[in-house]
């Protein structure tokens, strides 16, 4: 899969754009000047510059380094104005998070096992069920694993997805063991010659060691049964979260060996800056970031429109 | 997590203790530490902001029990003022009215709408009301059935919404139904939207118009960070909230988000949810949640009940004896009794600021119950004149004492060491609050 395709990416800006003009009408705080990119660089701008990326859930801590890095340069005179000093702090994140724009490809031996895991309401489902949509339009069969077995009616809501995607789905009743299903999935790919599986886990909060255990024993009982499987572990962040998402990226990492993550909610106002101090955390590139609840609104992750989008 | 923030809060706070007073030079470190920790917990900038300048000027202005030491005054100010912030207690849904009275829930996508929707029908059943669930979230795959499998569990009724059917509607046709079958609450589970949504948002001031529910509640996440502020907002203004649900309060998010909310609307958080489970929600407590953002719950307690126990003029009169060295072996009983009365020994020890980390090792060294009771018992088998002299205390004098308390000379030798180490310590207490007790007091290695 290489997702969806580069022409795409104007309209995905449009998109964040739309959503940030809201935003300003909405903020609480006065970024005015760096907004308009007008005007010279004083000590005020630099703290509207802190703020705003205090605002961004960025941390306190990675604003003020940020902040201060930029304060250094412009003391030697290299930041004539405020578009300038936007456009410095714009290639700073950009260039950090350059290195995260690594898209999913899904190569053979197939089947191509996608784990997807994260806390509850992160929007797993969603995010494979746009994929699903990805996947098909590019060509692959896709095998959907309701392995959510826990929260009411999950299984009839990926029924749904896969039905709007044409893919297939592996299910068992509510309360089944999860592991259970995606071995049954697994299995049913590999008979099939399915290209892709997706395995829809349960939300579970990064603080629950038995739900972590459970979701532990997934990985194994599927990479028992595929060698190298799952292929990808795709860790489902939702942007609206602050801090915390530090901390769920910490131990899913340390439990399932995330491989991959997606961002979701972008489209609202909240710009997921906390991203910044994830990647600091864990190694796993961003694959994916959601925009809406249509197929088209799972884009590649682009690590320029996400930093132009955070100011 | 949560320890490594109390510290650190704690660290801070050493700088003020010594000094007589807080003073606007002493505060400064304290109250940038606040900042950061408020900001780490998610609180928005602006309400970070405003709490800080708060907090500053109430403790400028406070008066300095002599009970506490500065920084634990601090902490009482700091707490106090997030807790007023937060409103003043729990408050429960406002259904005193003609039945059935609708409550709508609201709020962004994956927040637990439909959880909480579960819970509350629970909830108002325990209560001894009828509740009559409706699922009004036409858009999302499959919300409708969630809502009524999780009514079906619940044993609660609930409205049979088609596929499709226009939300509006479905709100009205339910609560008609609700009034028809003597149903006294209507749980309204609205779709998750974006509040940048227009017309999404327009539907829900329609649902509003058209059922005039008795509460509006926003379900927010406790995880949600700086955007809290615009997504409360927004739904306040359109729709006017009455209340706030804060869910996946089970995990580790310190939650700063339901200061932000409360700060922007005004609206009073009236639930917590705590777990996946439909029983696992709670009504709020404002001090809780405080402590929960500040990330110092425990040291707080120990605040409070050191301020209970000790009142300033016993305080007073310690510290007087103290200073002119008569701090006696009576003395030393009344702490100890004192002390115990807050709690046992291992309750003591986990609330002492710095040794929340340190539990493990405490434990093998703190006094049990057996032996504080040994130690008043042998006291208390003192001559009141041995009692204000200790230095009388000889041998012999030790071993009538061991018999008549049923303990041996060795025990005598034993409670004699820790009380001079223990004068020793007081000492340095009452220079430096009761940090100084905090590593070994009353019992040294």
């Amino acid at each position: 899969m290489t997702g969806p395709n580069a022409t795409s990416r104007g309209a995905f800006f449009t998109r964040l754009k739309a959503g940030l003009a809201k935003t300003r009408e909405l903020l609480f705080m006065n970024v005015e000047a760096i907004a308009r990119g007008i005007g010279p660089v004083d000590e005020k701008v630099l703290t509207d510059l802190e703020e705003a990326l205090i605002l961004s859930d960025a941390g306190a801590e990675l604003a003020a380094e940020y902040a201060e890095t930029l304060r250094a340069v412009w003391r030697r005179g290299e930041l004539p104005d405020v578009d300038a000093l936007r456009a410095r702090l714009r290639k700073m994140v950009a260039e950090t998070l350059a290195t995260r724009m690594v898209p999913l490809v899904v190569v053979p031996p197939y089947p191509f096992v996608v784990l997807v895991v994260g806390v509850n309401g992160a929007g797993k489902t969603t995010t494979i069920g746009k994929m699903a949509g990805w996947l098909r339009l590019s060509g692959h069969t896709v095998l959907l694993a309701a392995a959510d077995t826990f929260r009411a009616a999950a299984i009839e809501q990926l029924g749904v997805w896969a039905e709007r995607a044409g893919a297939d789905i592996v299910k068992h009743k509510e309360g089944a063991d999860s592991s259970a299903v995606a071995f049954d999935a697994v299995r049913a790919a590999k008979a099939r010659g399915t290209h892709v599986v997706l395995v829809d886990t349960a939300g579970r909060l990064h603080t629950k060691s038995h739900l972590m255990e459970e979701v532990r024993k997934v990985v194994r009982v599927v990479g028992k049964e595929i060698p190298g499987a799952p292929h990808e572990v795709l860790l489902v962040l939702d942007a609206t979260n602050g801090r915390n998402a530090i901390a769920q990226a910490r131990t899913f990492q340390e439990f399932t060996g995330v491989t991959g993550m997606a961002l979701t909610k972008l489209d609202g106002t909240a710009k997921g800056g906390v991203v910044l101090s994830v990647t600091r955390e864990i190694g796993a590139p961003i694959r994916f970031v959601g925009v809406g609840e249509k197929p088209e609104d799972l884009r590649p992750f682009d690590a320029e429109s996400f930093a132009e989008a955070l100011f | 997590m949560f320890e490594n923030l109390s510290e650190k809060f704690q660290g801070v706070l050493k700088g003020l203790r010594g000094h007589g007073r807080i003073t606007e030079g002493n505060i400064e470190g304290a109250l940038n530490e606040v900042r950061l920790a408020l900001l780490e917990a998610d609180v928005n900038y602006k309400v970070v902001k405003e709490f800080v300048a708060a907090v500053k000027e109430k403790a400028l202005g406070a008066e300095v029990l002599l009970s506490l030491s500065p920084d634990q005054q601090f902490v009482k100010i700091v707490h106090a003022e997030m807790t007023r912030m937060m409103g003043a207690q729990a408050q429960e849904l406002n259904l005193a009215r003609r039945p059935p009275v609708p409550v709508m829930l609201v709020g962004l996508q994956g927040s637990g709408k439909t959880t909480t929707c579960g819970k509350l029908a629970l909830h108002l059943r325990k209560g001894k009301r009828t509740p009559f669930l409706v699922p009004a979230d036409v858009y999302r795959p499959a919300a409708v059935e969630q809502l009524k499998v999780l009514a079906g569990q619940i044993e609660v009724p609930v409205f049979d919404t088609r596929p499709g059917a226009d939300p509006v509607a479905i709100c009205r046709d339910a609560i008609a139904q609700a009034d028809r079958s003597g149903y006294d609450s209507v749980l309204l589970d609205t779709a998750g939207r974006l509040h940048i949504d227009a017309q999404m948002m327009e539907e829900l001031a329609r649902i509003k118009a058209a059922v005039d529910p008795g509460d509006i509640l926003l379900v927010a996440d406790a995880m949600t960070g700086q955007d809290a502020v615009n997504v409360a907002r927004a739904f306040h203004e359109k729709l006017g909230l009455t209340g706030v649900v804060l869910t996946k309060m089970d995990g580790d998010a310190r939650g700063g988000a339901a200061l932000s909310i409360r700060a922007v609307t005004g609206a009073p958080v009236m639930f917590v949810g705590v777990g996946e489970k439909l029983d696992a929600l709670e009504t709020f407590h404002p001090d809780r949640m405080a402590s929960r953002i500040l990330g110092m719950g425990d040291l707080l307690t120990f605040v409070e009940k050191a301020q209970e126990q000790v009142d300033e003029k016993q305080a007073r009169e310690l510290s007087r004896k103290l200073r002119r060295n008569e701090f006696t072996l009576e003395d030393f009983r009344d702490q100890l009794l004192r002390l115990r009365k807050m709690g046992s020994m291992e309750e003591i020890l986990g609330m002492i600021p710095g040794l929340g980390g340190k539990m493990k090792e405490l434990k093998g060294m703190a006094p049990d119950e057996a032996e504080l009771k040994r130690v008043v018992a042998i006291i208390d088998s003192m001559t009141a004149k041995e009692r204000r002299n200790a230095k009388l205390l000889n041998g012999s004098r030790r071993k009538r004492i061991a018999g008549g308390s049923g303990t041996t000379v060795q025990d005598v030798n034993r409670l004699m060491k820790n009380f001079q180490q223990a004068e020793e310590m007081i000492r340095r207490m009452s220079k430096g609050g009761m940090r100084g007790m905090g590593r070994n007091f009353p019992f040294p290695q």
